[in-house]
This record gives structure tokens, sequence and C-alpha cells, in this order.
């Protein structure tokens, strides 16, 4: 499937070698229009400002946690449908859970392979169009 | 301040005896040396009050003081073995790192030595001192090289991808040394505690400041997030254990 390389991504973790890991996985799969912000605080607003096309974050996070900004995202009518895929290190269940009643599209743990990365992305966006 | 008025009022006693003794009014000596005891024995049961006080107080806080108990016999051990854990993961990342480096090393150095060994043919073809049979060679092994170039090449870009994975390990380990600090800040505010406690100058100051070092509005611990899963550990059933464990259970929430 072809998906839009030009896609706006906003990649949210506290460490910056996460980010450059993910930002480099993008890369390699086409996707160069990236940017990061370190915690649900600092991105936030970089949403708000608009032209997102999708949401990376992690959960665990110093200020605002990941699940606080999903559920920041889908509280506000302007972002409420932006995907969002969460890539962390949380691995009990019921945060899964919490997770999935709060609205995400994706849920991988860290440690996780490119190849994940890529089918979560794909995934993701093959559900958002038949959404369509 | 006190002990000045008791000086005050030893003085006073004193005076008011000799005033009597000079009077000759033993009855009236007698009457103020009891009552100086009295004062002495007053202040004496005042102060054996306070200390008892104090020490009963100190004992109920150090029997309510379970968390110290509760560091030393959980969490500590815990913590050993968190910072074991983030051992193992350093180990293994610096050991899969490592790998890539020595596979793309081979990798590269014989399509480095493959290139220098055909570029000197290739010359010599150049230069007309080929025949048309090595020529035919040549042309078939420059075919190979290219076919061994595309395939080594992504071999080595497979390689990279596999290094910058391993580098995931920076945040995980990180996670887990940031729990286990919280931790000695916490046993370290636990022993000021109790070395507060055992001067036994409890302070309604000190005992105000420690109540502002909590921190405010906690979040619970779902949110707060609780970290990478330790393996081998007793609540092991809580957590899920890898990608297959998410999509299984997200696949039964109906995603």
């Amino acid at each position: 499937m072809d998906l839009d390389k030009n896609m706006k991504i906003l990649i949210v973790d506290d460490f910056s070698t996460m980010r450059r890991i993910i930002k480099n996985l993008l890369r390699e799969l086409g996707f160069t229009n990236t940017y990061e912000a370190d915690d649900g605080t600092t991105a936030l607003p970089m949403l708000k400002k608009g032209g997102f096309d999708f949401l990376i974050t992690d959960w665990n996070m110093p200020g605002m946690t990941g699940i606080e900004l999903l559920r920041a995202v889908r509280a506000d009518p302007d972002l409420a449908t932006l995907p969002v895929l969460m890539v962390t290190a949380e691995a009990k269940r019921e945060q899964i859970i919490a997770a999935a009643q709060a609205g995400v599209n994706g849920y991988i743990v860290k440690p996780f392979t490119a190849n994940t990365l890529k089918e979560k992305i794909e995934r993701i966006f093959e559900r958002v169009r038949a959404g369509d | 301040m006190e002990q000045e008025q008791r000086k005050q009022r030893y003085l006073e006693m004193a005076q008011a005896i000799s005033e009597r003794i000079g009077a000759g009014d033993m009855e009236g000596v007698e009457r103020l040396v009891d009552e100086l005891t009295h004062i002495r024995e007053t202040e004496l049961f005042r102060e054996l009050g306070r200390l008892t006080r104090e020490l009963h107080e100190s004992l109920k806080t150090f029997r309510l003081d379970s968390r110290l108990a509760e560091l030393t016999e959980h969490e500590i051990p815990d913590a050993r073995e968190r910072l074991n854990y983030v051992i193992t993961m350093t180990e293994q990342a610096a050991h899969r790192t490592l790998a890539v480096i020595e596979d793309t090393m081979e990798l590269t150095s014989s399509l480095v030595s493959r290139s220098g060994e055909l570029r000197s043919a290739w010359s010599r073809f150049r230069s007309r001192q080929m025949s048309v049979d090595e020529f035919r060679q040549l042309s078939h092994q420059l075919d190979e090289f290219f076919a061994q170039v595309e395939q080594q090449g992504s071999q080595v870009q497979d390689k990279l991808t596999e290094a910058l994975m391993a580098q995931g390990y920076q945040d995980l380990t990180g996670q887990i040394i940031r729990k286990v600090i919280r931790l000695v800040q916490d046993v370290e505010e636990s022993l000021i505690e109790l070395v507060r406690i055992s001067g036994s100058r409890k302070t309604a100051e000190n005992s105000e400041a420690a109540d502002n070092s909590k921190e405010p509005a906690q979040k619970d611990e779902v949110t707060a997030g609780s970290g990478p899963r330790i393996p081998g550990r007793s609540n092991d059933d809580e957590y899920v254990h890898d990608q297959d464990d998410v999509d299984a259970l997200l696949s039964s929430l109906g995603f």
C-alpha cells in the first residue's frame, strides 16, 4: 500500500536516543517530515498548532505522560481523530487496556523491531483509510 | 529566661528564710524549706513527664515508620535486581552492536578487496592488454560483482538497522536507573527522619518541613507508568511479555 511519505509526524519521548532511533527507522521507511518533543507538555502545543498527521509517543515521561497526552488529544475537537501510536516499555496489561480505552491506534512494547514499527504504521493507516 | 526566673525565685526564698532565722521564727523556716522542696519536686516531675511523653511519641512514630522496614525488606533487594538487569541489558546491547560491527567489517572488506582485483583487471582492459577470452571472463566476473555489491550492501543496511535498534537499551536502562535513584532518595529521607526522631528534638517546624517535602498530588501508578518489566519477578503475570502478547490482548479487546 502507498502511504503518504510526506506526512508530518511528531515523535514524543523523553530519551533523545529513542527519538533518534524512531526518527531513523521512519527515514528508512521513507518518512522524513518528522518532528520531536520530549514530553506531553511540549508536544501538545505543537500538535495544537496543527498540521500533524501522525503522533508516536512514549508513555513514561516527566511532566505530562503519554497516556495523558493521548487523552488530551482525544478531548481536543481539532485533534480527536489524529492517529496515535504508543511505543513504550510499559507492559502491564491494565496499561494496555487503559491505552485502548483512551483511543490509541496502536501499541508497541519496547524493545521492538524495525519490522514491528513498519507493520503497525501500515495497519493504522489501512484502518484510517477504511474508516474514511 | 526560665532559668533567670528560677534564680530570682530561689534568691527571694533564701532571703525570706534568712529573715525568718534572724527573727527566730523556726516554724516559718520549716514552712519555707518545705515550700522550696515542693518547687524542686514539681520541676523534676514536670521534666520527667516531658521526657516520658517524648519517648512515647518517638516509639509511636518509630513503629509507624514501617516505610524504612519496607525499604530494607523489599525495595533494596528489588533495586539490586533492577541494577543487575541493567548490567545484563547493557552487556547484551554492547555485544549486539559489536557483532554488527564485526559482521559489517567482514562484508565491506570482502567488497573492497574484490573491487581492487577487478579494478586492476579493468585497467588492463582499458589499456588494451586483454585478450578476448580474458575479457569474456572479466565481464562475467563484473556481473557477479554487481550482484555481490547489491546483496552485501543490503546486508550491511540490515546490520546497521540492527545496531540502531540495539541503542534502545539506553532508554530502557535509563528508566530503570531513574527508579533506583528515586529509591535511594527515599531511603535517604527515611534515614534523616530516623535520625531526627532519635535526636528527640521533634519540633513543630521539623515535622512541617517533612510534610512539605512530600510531592503534591501524586499521579496514580497506571498513569505515571512503572517502567520496563524486570524478568523473573513475582508479579510477572501482570505484564505482557512481548509484542505478540500485546497484539493478542488488543485483539481480545476488539482491536
